[in-house]
């Protein structure tokens, strides 16, 4: 008889740091303490706090141990299976509280990063072993199909999802039932459901997480979508740089099909549905809906000229909804519990929860899932845990290379569509880059110009030749020749970029520069004007040099500088060559007495 | 599937299987389990406390879990029973059968078995 179950998370981000070798180690200690019989492993998709992995949960006490070894393995399954004593100095149990000492195990509701949470999408990830159907149907899975196949008409669940206020996750908010609506009574032989799973962003991985944890859930949205609209044919486009994703996907989708729950016929309702993936290449256009479905079709993934709406004509010119990830994974949950349960989350325009990966600097890094409405300062100071080190927060990007940024002074802003659209921002995805006072304002923008100019199709001038002229101005500010001219012509180029392209890729591109431009044009001064980066980010802008003064003479600085460009004797202040150095800052980073500066 | 009968089935199967992951219940069984416990017998009480809870149908309702040495290893096998807004039951001594019986009547009955806790054993 089982009694405990040992929780291992199989996410990218803790497979990427072991714990495939610790769930061996765990299957390997429990067999030779003889407690196979007792104790069952199971893998999971992600529990969300990735900087603290590999996650190790261990219930029914439901003690969290993160930064798990496989040499730690031994010990938990000595200590904590066979005797019952947590292994204290493994346990996460950070409650946020500076005020009272936690010692042992705390619940993981109760800890700061997860109490704040609401988990709707997330409700499984971390909870389920997303390779075992049973597992899924244990916590309500397809029962939301079942619903709607034997309740209810089409026409009851496009209300249903209308009501409940839905709108697109992939970035745009489009309101997901009148999406559903509008290619509801388009008349076709064929008709497709798509799943947008081409997550581009940098450092965004909310719809990788779900179809890694709880892969079901989108299979089982799709069929409720194809019903609503009557299509009888799916497709996920999921990119090849997601493997676990993909592999966990196919097994979810045969497991289905084997249960009948995708086929023909389900739930002997007459309804017809099946499933097919399909691999991107990983480039970012994909994820815009028309290139996407260009792509599918087996042709370069370009984006197509609208109208005609995906809608009216979309895959293999016929009627398609094309709906993200994170969407489709809120379906069962709303037809099961309601549309008022998930109107009464979020605020007035923007319903229900959104997934955020949170990333940057901050002391959290992981995925979190809070209900719209939530204010930055939550996420990033109590829920993130703040920004490590010490350092002062400046800034929140979000929407990756397509959304803007949140500076310091709106932190208290509520998270949700519209607030973020009013501040010149985008909800995007969900990919939240928190950055620091050590963050230059105008690098970013250049970071994130230089991957849209990479990803544009190059199909529209606008994007592709302006991007690339918006970035070689930016490129002259860094190297400090810029006029403060250049900062009048590059919001002229972004607003006609804005206007003129062709898809959403191009139309977003500027919103970095933009955003920056308008919170931190100090610093875009400072760079044209004084020829300093404030930051001490820019290279060109930037010197090194030693205070004589305060040098010992220790050595320390010479021996850690890659090129060899500071010399000096023993006990004698040492001098840096300035021709020679390429400000990697090495030695500032060794210098045990701060007699290095950067200027 | 043909059913909701039929995915019925298959969540009233599972269901037992995944409970443990809601973590801990209202009524937590606790079994000493450090080496005084372990050498005594605590093994077989733990396995049937989780059988006979389960078998009982208390799963949703009782979570049966280990702890180290409690500090009275005469006592061993220990088992303790905590219930929101009730005092702790110690039980002590504790053999399989002891344990079907504090499932039968203390857990699934509400009755505390009074000769098999500390204070009404008698050596």
């Amino acid at each position: 008889m089982v009694r405990a179950h040992v929780l291992i998370c199989g996410g990218t981000g803790c497979t990427s740091s072991g714990s495939q070798d610790i769930q061996k180690a765990f299957r390997e200690n429990i067999e030779s303490y003889g407690l196979a019989d007792e104790v069952k492993l199971v893998q999971t998709g992600c529990f969300g706090l990735c900087a603290l992995g590999p996650v190790v949960i261990v219930y029914p006490d439901g003690t969290f141990y993160s930064r798990v070894t496989p040499e730690d393995v031994k010990e938990i399954v000595e200590e904590h299976l066979l005797k019952g004593r947590i292994v204290e100095r493994l346990v996460y149990n950070d409650t946020g509280n500076d005020k009272e000492e936690v010692t042992g195990n705390v619940a993981l509701g109760d800890t700061a990063f997860y109490k704040s949470q609401n988990r709707v999408v997330l409700r499984n990830c971390g909870v389920i072993n997303p390779e075992n159907i049973d597992e899924y149907i244990a916590m309500d899975g397809y029962a939301a199909l079942g619903k709607v196949l034997t309740e209810m008409t089409p026409e009851d669940v496009i209300k249903c999802v209308t009501d409940s206020g839905l709108r697109g996750r992939g970035g745009g908010g489009f309101p997901t039932g009148r999406k559903w609506a509008l290619c509801a009574p388009n008349k076709a032989p064929q008709k497709y459901v798509v799943c947008n799973a081409d997550e581009g962003d940098p450092g965004a991985f909310m719809d990788r997480s779900v179809l890694e944890g709880d892969p079901h859930s989108v299979i089982e949205a799709m069929a409720i979508a194809g019903y609503a609209i009557g299509a009888t044919q799916g497709y996920v486009y999921v990119r090849a740089e997601y493997p676990i994703a993909v592999k966990r996907l196919q097994i979810a989708i045969d497991q289905a099909r084997e249960y009948g729950l995708l086929g023909k016929n389900i739930f002997d309702s007459g309804f017809d549905f099946d499933l097919h993936i399909r691999l991107g290449a990983g480039a970012f256009v994909c994820g815009e809906e028309t290139a996407l479905m260009t792509s599918i079709e087996g042709n370069r993934g370009e984006p197509r000229p609208r109208p005609p709406y995906p809608a009216v004509k979309g895959l293999y010119n016929s009627p398609t909804v094309e709906n993200n990830v994170e969407t489709f994974a809120n379906i069962p949950q709303i037809i099961l519990r309601g549309a008022e349960w998930f109107a009464s989350m979020g605020t007035e325009k923007s319903k229900g929860t959104k997934v955020f990966a949170l990333g940057g600097k901050i002391k959290h890094t992981g995925l979190v899932e809070i209900p719209m409405g939530t204010t930055l300062r939550h996420i990033i100071e109590d829920i993130g845990g703040g920004i490590p080190g010490g350092k002062k927060f400046k800034a929140a990007q979000t929407g990756g290379p397509s959304g803007g940024c949140i500076p310091a002074s709106l932190i208290d802003t509520e998270v949700d569509y519209d607030n973020l659209t009013a501040i010149g921002c985008m909800m995007g995805s969900g990919g939240l880059i928190v950055m620091d006072e050590d963050t230059c304002m105008v690098d970013m923008a250049k970071f994130f110009l230089e991957f849209t100019v990479d990803e544009s199709c190059g199909k529209c001038t606008p994007c592709r030749v302006g991007t690339k002229r918006l970035l070689e101005l930016l490129d002259k500010i860094t190297k400090g020749n810029g006029t403060l001219e250049d900062l009048d012509r590059m919001e002229e180029l972004c607003l006609y970029i804005k206007q003129n392209s062709l898809c959403g890729l191009g139309q977003t591109a500027p919103n970095p520069v933009l955003a920056t431009l308008k919170f931190f044009r100090d610093e875009y001064v400072a760079h044209v004007k004084d020829k300093v980066c404030p930051a001490g980010v820019c290279k060109d802008l930037v010197s090194y040099s030693i205070i004589a003064d305060k040098c010992k003479g220790c050595t320390k600085c010479a021996r850690n500088c890659p090129v060899g460009a500071i010399t000096g004797t023993i006990k004698n202040p040492h001098e840096i060559n300035q021709a020679a150095c390429i400000k990697c800052g090495a030695c500032i980073d060794n210098c045990p007495f701060g007699a290095i500066v950067r200027k | 599937m043909k059913s909701l009968a039929e995915l019925q089935a298959i969540k009233d199967r599972m269901k037992d299987k995944v409970i443990l992951r809601e973590g801990v219940n209202d009524i937590r069984v606790v079994v000493g389990m450090a080496t005084c416990g372990i050498a005594a017998g605590a093994r077989p009480v733990l396995a049937t406390l989780v059988e006979e809870v389960n078998a009982a149908g208390l799963s949703d309702k009782v979570t049966v879990s280990q702890t180290g040495c409690i500090g009275i290893c005469q006592y061993e096998p220990i088992v303790e029973v905590f219930e929101a807004g009730k005092d702790k039951v110690t039980y002590v001594k504790m053999t399989p059968e002891k344990a079907k019986r504090v499932v039968e009547e203390h857990l699934k009955g509400g009755n505390v078995v009074n000769e098999y806790t500390i204070a009404g054993h008698k050596e």
